[in-house]
């Protein structure tokens, strides 16, 4: 009985239990209580994953109202995949967040932060949950709004203007998106994806939905933070709190990625969007571009946070490559990197976390000799690093493979090369800290290995990303399924 | 369409472009504020000409009228106006504390002075 | 606020009447236009009003800053709530239908009710952002630069740990 209103739980859980926290307004009780739905939210995400892989989409009609006309949820295994990634990420990070955001940010009462981060969780899994275009928005929105209060409360007072970047281009783009959907809504009078995804193809000649679709591309883009539309992506996460970076890293730009496959592949269909739009060709390109000036201008970081953020721009990339393929190899492998990436970047971000809890500091020079004083948090960070770059049996190595396997399948041995090439960089930065930690000697000597609520959610993330690194037959079967679903028509 | 024309996207053309000019182009962050504003006050505008149906009156029921703007548009912006407060509140917010943090709230007078 | 007699005594006869008229746009809002958001704005705008007028300290008295975050978390509480109970009478979320015997009287109920949280909300999100504004000094915020100086960790402590208003 229960199992049928998931998905409306899915969003509700914690939808409730934002407002719950102002009411509570105690900061040990808002965080036990965000912990506990967020992974309640956890479970429901993994419900629904196994039971839309075993018996076929669901759909939920809000207020008992029929799809076109009302709101529908609808969850696929493409969703269901992102619900688990996004709830999970905030599931893990919450572990370590109290401790961390107080130490790093000074407040003392926290209740309104875990407000702020059930906020963006609801909007994270609404706009991944919902079949309603304007939901889409209004989601995105909630998502955005909590997200610059979670960067705006960093430490350094340049948390401030960056959140106001972050404010202003996520701003533009959310308009652009509300911009795009009204013009859909204009030739086609419907908001529902299924309902859109058949009438599109009717209209896809005129310029409205062409314009339309343009708008859409570019708001979603800018929220993803693809190549050249990533400007606000590294002040943000270089200046938020540790924790919210860690949340931010492992989900926020993941969902950005699905909603331009669910709008590429669902709504308009494949055709359309990557043949006659040639957004196969444009994507490709931006996509090695970042692959390659990102990763160079991360090895020029002196701030291993900013690093670690243009290696993201740089790793969605990897994930936009993996689109403009557009074949199912290429999608499982940017599907797949969604979940990877989410896991090893989440757990780099949160080593910095516990480097930043004793030392106050992420600047290269700091960090000298930290791993003889921090061996657990640095093996944690290796190991990270060597997900990132992309050795054998780290779940990096799962998306490049996947990535390379695709190239090759189209022949193209130059983009396989350029893939490897590109991982190349990533050794050089990685190497970088791993060489001012273990082998420079520094003013660290009476830091103390970070405290265990911090190291345990590092770790799990580290073994999670060995052991998906190891036995991938799960993620990958999950990542295929929704590569052929996304393919096939909706 | 005929009753109003291409009138009102002409009018949420400039101002789109002139929102998003002075988003652009100023440094001072309140002006930033109100660009983005304009910016989005020019696509409500958008969305409740896409609701006009010639011809028909306020989606109220009323005895004797069958012809009615298409109310689903305003309900949308509605909300849109709503999350266009809330990025406008909290925008403001961050330029009050951006102030009393680098006393300035000149975007290339706080960049010369963070750096 | 001493001279202005004419605006105090024209504050004091519409403001009720403001009020009232927030009312009047919220229950009305099943049969006409009207409904939680425009109510609320009305609401609070009645109380911002009143703020304006005879100063900000009067009105805290009466609707003190934790009873206004309280009611601006009430009112979402209430709406998704409502949802929440046709979940348990056995409908979808939001089915208002399932909340009484008689879907239409259920309808017109759920409708209400929702409205009503938005109104709350919407009013008393209104009422927050005017105290956060009209609240500040420059002094308050004025966050000292993290030095890792134990004096200034202390002053940093001190502006943080203030109730926000």
């Amino acid at each position: 009985m229960i199992s049928a209103h998931l998905p409306a739980l899915q969003v509700v859980i914690p939808l409730l239990a934002a407002p719950a926290c102002v009411v509570v307004r105690q900061s040990t009780l808002t965080w036990l209580l965000a912990l506990l739905v967020s992974w309640i939210s956890f479970a429901i995400a993994l419900t629904l994953l196994v039971q839309t892989f075993f018996n076929g989409p669901m759909s939920y009609e809000l207020g008992g109202w029929a799809a076109p006309l009302g709101i529908e949820y609808a969850v696929d295994v493409v969703n269901a995949f992102v619900l688990v990634i996004v709830s999970g990420v905030s599931s893990v990070v919450l572990i370590s967040a109290k401790e961390s955001i107080e130490r790093e940010t000074h407040i003392k009462r926290t209740h309104l932060v875990y407000t702020g981060w059930l906020l963006c969780l609801t909007g994270l899994l609404g706009i991944t949950i919902t079949g309603d275009v304007f939901n889409v928005f209004v989601f995105l929105e909630i998502a955005s709004l909590s997200s610059y209060l979670l960067v705006s409360l960093g430490p350094d007072r340049r948390a401030l203007t960056a959140a106001f970047q972050y404010l202003v281009m996520g701003t533009i783009g959310a308009t652009f998106i509300l911009i795009g959907v009204g013009l859909l809504y204009m030739m086609t009078g419907t908001l529902n994806m299924a309902d859109l995804a058949q009438r599109i193809p009717g209209v896809a000649q005129t310029t409205t939905v062409r314009a339309g679709f343009a708008f859409l591309v570019l708001g979603i883009s800018l929220k993803a933070a693809v190549f050249p539309l990533h400007y606000w992506l590294p002040n943000a996460y270089t200046f938020a709190p540790s924790a919210v970076t860690a949340f931010m890293a492992g989900s926020a730009t993941k969902v950005s990625i699905y909603l331009l496959l669910r709008f590429f592949f669902d709504i308009f269909s494949e055709t359309f969007s990557l043949r006659t739009m040639r957004l196969d060709l444009i994507l490709l390109i931006l996509g090695v571009i970042a692959i390659f000036s990102m990763s160079l201008v991360a090895i020029y970081q002196s701030n291993v946070k900013r690093m670690l953020a243009y290696s993201s721009v740089a790793q969605v990339g990897y994930m936009v490559i993996g689109i403009s393929l557009a074949t199912t190899t290429g999608l499982t492998a940017g599907i797949v990197h969604l979940f990877n990436h989410a896991l090893m970047k989440c757990a780099l971000f949160l080593a910095l976390g516990c480097i930043v809890f004793r030392l106050n500091s992420v600047d290269l020079k700091d960090l000298a000799g930290v791993g003889r004083r921090m061996p657990w948090t640095m093996a944690a960070f290796v190991i990270g690093g060597l997900s990132l770059i992309g050795v054998p049996a780290t779940v990096g190595f799962i998306s490049k493979w996947y990535l390379v396997l695709a190239a090759l399948e189209r022949d193209w041995w130059w983009l396989a090369f350029m893939v490897v090439a590109s991982s190349l960089l990533a050794v050089i930065y990685i190497w970088r800290v791993v060489e001012t930690a273990y082998f420079k000697t520094g003013p660290v000597a009476n830091t103390e290995e970070a405290p265990l609520i911090l190291l345990v959610p590092t770790w799990v993330l580290i073994v999670a990303n060995i052991y998906f690194g190891v036995s991938a037959v799960d993620t990958i079967s999950f990542a295929t399924r929704a590569a052929d679903q996304l393919l096939s028509t909706f | 369409m005929t009753t109003i024309g291409l009138f009102n996207y002409w009018i949420v053309f400039v101002l789109m472009m002139s929102g998003l000019y002075i988003v652009i182009v100023s440094t001072n962050l309140i002006k930033k504020i109100i660009g983005l504003n304009i910016f989005q006050t020019s696509v409500f505008i958008l969305y409740i000409s896409i609701g006009k149906v010639s011809g028909g009156t306020a989606p109220i029921l009323v005895d004797g009228i069958t012809l009615y703007s298409n109310p689903l548009p305003h309900v949308l912006i509605l909300t849109a106006i709503v999350v266009g407060v809330a990025t406008t509140a909290l925008g403001l917010a961050i330029v009050v504390r951006i102030h009393s943090a680098f006393n300035s709230i000149d975007e290339e007078e706080i960049y010369t002075t963070s750096d | 606020m001493e001279h202005h007699i004419v605006l105090r005594v024209v504050a004091k006869l519409l403001i009720p009447v403001i009020l009232l008229f927030a009312l009047y746009v919220q229950f009305h809002g099943d049969y006409g236009p009207g409904g939680g958001f425009q109510a609320g704005v009305i609401f609070g705008a009645g109380l911002i009003l009143y703020a304006l007028i005879f100063g900000l300290q009067t009105i805290k008295k009466v609707v003190t800053p934790s009873f206004v975050h309280y009611m601006s978390g009430v009112g979402l509480l209430l709406y998704a709530g409502v949802g929440v109970i046709s979940l348990f009478k056995g409908g979808n979320y939001l089915d208002y239908s399932f909340l009484s015997a008689d879907p239409v009287h259920g309808q017109h109920l759920g409708i209400l009710l929702i409205e009503l949280g938005v109104g709350i909300t919407v009013a008393f999100v209104m009422v927050s952002l005017f105290y956060a504004f009209a609240g500040y000094r420059q002094a308050d915020l004025k966050v000292p630069p993290d030095t890792g100086h134990e004096a200034t960790e202390k002053a940093r402590d001190a502006v943080l740990e203030r109730e926000p208003q």
